[in-house]
């Protein structure tokens, strides 16, 4: 890899330098494969150094020597904290509510934070079939805090997702905190998607809302590639660019081969 | 003395696999026993439902080889790399004579199901598919009120594979298994199981067993048979002894993009084969020797003598 210079950085770097600063103060995190994953083992660098990783796979407090390759990668098990059954760890650690932040992606997401990733087209005849829930559907449920990291697209950011594998915001805040207080869910549903163009929070009546835009989007950009007129902050901001040493880790320590990064 | 259940993989498989069951070949991402798969493959078995949280490359080979008609699952994908071609083209209707029913749970709901079944339960709650459309796709998904009127939760029903096959570090011949590194749901699945064929790496001694108990998953009790096979979970891997094969799973993907591609891997590496030894032969001693890992050992506890 050449020197870091200021400037000089991927979309893709964009997205995990700005999902980890998003991680400041958090406690425990359900990890997921890729981008989430550098993004989280960079939090632990320069914003969370408490940060315990928690892998699906089974693992709590994991201190991935490498960048792991799948989700059950050996070398999050080799120095951790606790390997313990899918059953504790869906059971005890999510379903228990220690679960801080459960980062999901998705391959539709409405403006209410309701993400597909099971099929496109209709569930008996998809057109695409796609990997289907995995955790995601209880991580969205039970983890504190749902962040979303994806990119834009006006595929991946529809007006109506074909399917719904793991709820967000429903139909809107007021639904969403009425079922979630009478069913008694621990989360609180999505608070932050961080896409390749800038980031969202979900305003009061609980939709997506452009908080910031990554240097060198703009708001043309972001509308060209969201499927339905996408609410803006009045006090629009810009995400600081990777500052140097941010970069440093993620070219030398998390992604060498540049495998999620390039 | 207890009776040795050493078999070979082409007896396990004939004996104790039979058309039309529901097989559970588990291991999350780690121990995941592709030598089984390729036997039953060799064996022709039919109308098998295969059951498994994530169906990756080997389930994509089993049902490209046509020996299934069903799956159960809940994350269908080549971990890490992207999605199965096998799999898609018969759930996306390209192969119409070669329909596959799917079954669909959540992670949780799968697992769930196993310790149903372990527990000789008529369901499991969970905190799950709430405000989702996964219980409008598979009615067994079903909500239930709670007894002591203190809300809603989904219920899954109970899974009871009529064979399970784990692959695991260490057995003793009398099928006492020892795993470490991720545990998936295997000892759940097992002991749902009517019939259990656990694979392993190393033989070894009773009392290599009763040294380390708390290491023990499956007790030989609930094991029907217990196949030596080295290098039996390739190209997934065994904490300690090999790493996963990532070129495998890199060169899966265009392999898998094409039936006539996926059919001749087939002919090449599983039919024309006899079992694992030939296949590891084949693979060649250097790229194997490539997933060794370096050395990482537990410390050592101290269980005392009580006497």
């Amino acid at each position: 890899m050449s020197a870091v210079e200021a400037g000089a950085f991927s979309k893709s770097e964009m997205m995990i330098v700005a999902a980890a600063r998003a991680l400041e103060g958090q406690r425990v995190c359900f990890v997921g494969v890729g981008l989430p994953n550098i993004a989280v083992n960079l939090a632990k660098r320069i914003v969370a150094p408490d940060l315990e990783l928690v892998y699906e796979a089974g693992v709590f407090g994991a201190r991935p020597a490498r960048l792991p390759l799948s989700i059950g990668d050996p070398t999050i098990v080799t120095g951790s904290t606790a390997v313990v059954s899918m059953l504790e760890l869906f059971g005890y650690y999510l379903q228990g509510g220690l679960i801080d932040v459960g980062f999901l992606g998705a391959a539709q997401i409405d403006r209410f934070g309701n993400i597909n990733t099971t099929v496109i087209g209709e569930y008996a005849h998809p057109t695409t079939r796609l990997p289907g829930s995995g955790g995601a559907c209880e991580i969205a449920i039970n983890a504190r805090q749902v962040f979303v990291i994806m990119r834009q697209s006006r595929r991946s950011f529809v007006e109506r997702i074909d399917f719904r594998t793991s709820p967000g915001n429903l139909g809107g805040a007021e639904q969403a905190e009425r079922i979630r207080r009478e069913g008694g869910w621990l989360g609180r549903g999505p608070s932050i998607v961080v896409t390749d163009m800038g980031l969202y929070r979900f305003d009061e009546t609980g939709e997506m809302r452009l908080e910031a835009l990554h240097p060198g989007a703009t708001i043309e950009d972001v509308r060209d590639t969201i499927g339905w007129d996408v609410k803006i902050a009045d006090d629009l901001g810009v995400t600081p660019a990777p500052t140097a040493d941010e970069l440093r880790l993620i070219r030398e320590e998390l992604d060498p081969e540049g495998v999620y990064t390039k | 003395m207890t009776t040795s259940k050493i078999a070979s993989m082409r007896d396990a498989i004939a004996g104790l696999v039979r058309d039309g069951d529901a097989v559970a070949i588990e291991g999350f991402t780690h121990l995941i026993c592709f030598a089984a798969g390729h036997e039953i493959i060799r064996q022709r078995k039919r109308d098998l439902t295969l059951c498994r949280l994530t169906p990756d490359v080997i389930y994509d080979q089993m049902i490209a080889a046509g020996v299934a008609r069903k799956l159960v699952f809940s994350w269908l994908g080549n971990p890490g790399v992207g999605g199965l071609g096998a799999i898609r083209r018969r759930v996306e209707g390209a192969i119409p004579e070669q329909p596959l029913e799917l079954e669909e749970y959540s992670h949780f709901g799968m697992v769930a199901r196993y310790t149903a079944g372990a527990m000789n339960l008529p369901f499991f709650p969970l905190r799950s598919y709430f405000e989702t459309d996964l219980p409008v796709a598979n009615p067994l998904i079903r909500p239930i009120d709670s007894p002591y009127g203190d809300g809603t939760v989904y219920a899954v029903p109970p899974l009871r594979p009529d064979v399970a096959i784990v692959h695991a570090q260490r057995a003793s011949a009398a099928g006492d298994t020892q795993v470490w590194g991720l545990l998936g749901c295997q000892k759940e699945a097992a002991f749902a199981a009517d019939r259990v064929i656990v694979v392993v790496e190393e033989l070894v001694s009773e009392d290599v067993i009763r040294a380390d108990p708390n290491r023990t998953i499956i007790p030989g009790l609930i094991v029907d048979a217990v196949v030596v096979e080295p290098w039996g979970a390739h190209p997934s891997y065994v904490q300690g002894a090999y790493d996963r094969d990532n070129r495998f799973y890199l060169d899966w993907d265009p392999i898998s993009r094409d039936e006539a591609l996926t059919q001749a891997w087939l002919r090449e590496w599983v039919h024309e084969l006899d079992g694992r030894a030939a296949y590891a032969e084949k693979l060649g001693s250097e790229r194997l020797a490539g997933l060794r890992p370096g050395p990482a050992p537990s410390g050592s506890v101290d269980y005392g003598a009580y006497r």
